[in-house]
């Protein structure tokens, strides 16, 4: 029982990490029609900046939680005009080539720096400790991954969903020359938008530090799980990719206890049989 | 000169220097040179003329690399039939990862592919006869069709280069042939090809079924050259090199691939001690591929010839 609910506690940190990815994903594709494959690189080097700003600068986690993400944006920023901005109107599969091949750039850098070995970045002190649940004992850190990546998403998914701002971003995924027509920046908003789901990923990339080793392939290794999330879920919603991302890591945590082999092939696995079922995916409308 | 007879003398050129190479540079290099261009002009035929982009093209060369390589050193069966081995299993896994795949188009395409690719990867890890992290090694390359023996590079090299002939022909004749056509027009526009009675999902799965298989031969004749299978021939950097591959070659030319890969296995072979380094090159080199060279070499260099011989559009 007690490692039952143990692996589901790990499923549910893996699935917020993955509902906060595929949730980036979703609002980077819905808008500039680019698959963002560096995503996942995206998401390490907040990890690695998070690790880097404690080693050298000696900035601590909550500061890293801020100005990690912020400087990542700023990344985004700049590789959306110098670089994204130029495929626009092309197929977007350039789009997709292009940022697997910034994912390259960054992991080799890395991999360069640091090597294969991955780094340890330790629990922030007001976080430390735990609670006895009495079926389980929950990490203190574990539970306020869980707690503040439900609020970013749900944040996110009320900004998109409710605000005047998310009817722009909306409106400029159904039809970004109309939208400029009424007089939308709509240009900014692109490089904006991209800034943001970079912003997101770096998020994630700080929170997992103390969570995984950190190491140059970890966003790799997340990013095809968080594809198969995608097309699991779909990218028409942002609710459903948040739902599909918790739920695909609660799926691994379950095969991870019932049949542990199996754990690292079950999301591709239910992704076959989604695409037999629902080729749409579960959320998605088909286009 | 006319495209037909351009074409007559590019053949003639690349048999002539196929046929000479093992004398000119390292054999086992020009092997590796064609088993890698065979791969690359199998996913050409899928990118360049349906228009699919497959980034789990690795599963099939992996796959295939090693079941040859269990036939040739656990069941000691002969070359031929480890390399048909080899080639059956990837069509078979073509044949079900394409169906579906194609039920999903454009990226979402090339995410499921890459998802079943990561299927194979884990699986190849787990299986206990795979050799987990060490790969298959020392596979035996045995004899050909009862008689000739690949123990010397030069007649291991001739077998390989007739096989990759053989490929090689059937991708262009499938490239010229109606279905070529068909396949064009569905990536040109989908839903009039649609409208006009060809049934795109089975032209699609053709296309992949047989783009498949030959990455599985080219896998198969790898696992025979190098003598062994590792896991770096199913892991994404594989589906990610012949990407590049195709797109530096020119994807959509016939060509194309094959200089591709001769170029990316060369500079390969020129940073192999320079570690991570071949990594952020590769990267760099897809980055100005996207932003400045989408036509590839032989793109460019077709645009150049038709320009100054036929005077035609670009």
């Amino acid at each position: 029982m007690q490692a039952l609910f143990g692996q589901l506690l790990v499923g549910l940190i893996n699935g917020s990490f993955y509902a906060l990815l595929s949730l980036g994903l979703a609002i980077i594709f819905g808008l500039l029609n680019v698959v963002n494959f560096a995503h996942g690189a995206q998401y390490m080097m907040g990890a690695f900046a998070a690790w880097m700003a404690a080693t050298y600068l000696g900035v601590g986690y909550f500061w890293a939680l801020l100005l990690v993400p912020a400087a990542m944006g700023l990344v985004g920023v700049a590789v959306e005009r110098l670089l994204l901005r130029r495929l626009y109107g092309l197929d977007n599969l350039y789009g997709l080539l292009l940022t697997f091949g910034l994912t390259l750039i960054a992991e080799g850098l890395f991999h360069q720096a640091y090597g294969n070995s991955g780094s340890t970045y330790p629990v922030p002190a007001a976080l430390r400790g735990g609670v006895n649940l009495g079926f389980m004992y929950l990490p203190l850190y574990r539970a306020w991954v869980v707690v503040v990546s439900v609020v970013v998403c749900a944040a996110s998914w009320f900004v998109i969903e409710r605000t005047k701002l998310g009817a722009y971003l909306r409106a400029g995924t159904e039809n970004p020359r109309l939208l400029q027509a009424f007089g939308v920046n709509v240009p900014l908003m692109f490089t904006l938008t991209y800034g943001f789901g970079v912003a997101l990923a770096a998020f994630a990339g700080v929170m997992a530090a103390p969570v995984y080793q950190v190491t140059p392939l970890m966003g790799s290794s997340v990013i095809m799980v968080v594809f198969a999330v995608v097309v699991i879920g779909g990218m028409g919603s942002i609710a459903g990719s948040i739902f599909t991302g918790i739920g695909i890591g609660l799926v691994e945590g379950l095969t991870r206890y019932l049949y542990p082999e199996a754990s690292s092939v079950v999301v591709f696995v239910v992704m076959a049989l989604v695409l037999l079922v629902r080729p749409a995916g579960l959320f998605g409308r088909q286009r | 000169m006319s495209g037909r007879a351009l074409r007559a003398w590019a053949w003639a050129a690349m048999v002539l220097v196929g046929l000479a190479a093992p004398y000119l540079v390292y054999p086992v290099f020009a092997m590796n040179v064609l088993c890698l261009a065979l791969f690359a002009s199998a996913f050409n035929l899928l990118l360049g003329y349906a228009g699919l982009l497959s980034f789990g093209h690795a599963a099939f060369l992996g796959s295939a690399a090693y079941v040859t390589g269990i036939t040739l050193r656990t069941w000691g069966l002969p070359t031929e039939l480890g390399v048909l081995a080899g080639t059956a299993v990837a069509t078979l896994l073509g044949l079900v990862f394409g169906a579906l795949a194609i039920r999903r188009s454009g990226i979402y395409f090339a995410m499921i592919t890459l998802g079943f690719a990561q299927l194979v990867y884990f699986l190849v890890v787990q299986l206990p006869w795979t050799g987990g992290e060490d790969g298959l090694q020392g596979i035996p390359r045995g004899k050909a069709l009862g008689v000739l023996a690949l123990d010397g590079p030069i007649t291991t090299y001739y077998f390989v280069y007739a096989a990759f002939l053989a490929g090689f022909w059937l991708i262009q004749r499938a490239i010229h042939s109606p279905f070529g056509h068909v396949l064009r027009a569905i990536r040109e526009n989908e839903p009039r090809a649609l409208s006009l009675g060809y049934d795109v999902a089975r032209y699609k799965l053709l296309a992949f079924v047989l783009s498949a298989a030959l990455s599985g031969l080219a896998g198969s004749l790898k696992a025979v050259v190098l003598q062994f299978a590792s896991l770096s021939d199913v892991h994404w950097h594989r589906s990610g090199e012949v990407v590049l591959m195709t797109l530096l070659g020119g994807m959509g030319t016939v060509l194309g691939p094959s200089v591709g890969a001769l170029l990316v296995v060369t500079l390969e072979n020129y940073l192999a001690d320079v570690g991570s380094w071949v990594t952020v090159i590769t990267g760099a080199v897809f980055v100005a591929c996207v932003l400045a060279f989408r036509r590839g070499i032989v793109g460019e260099v077709r645009a150049l010839v038709r320009r100054s011989f036929i005077g035609g559009k670009p």
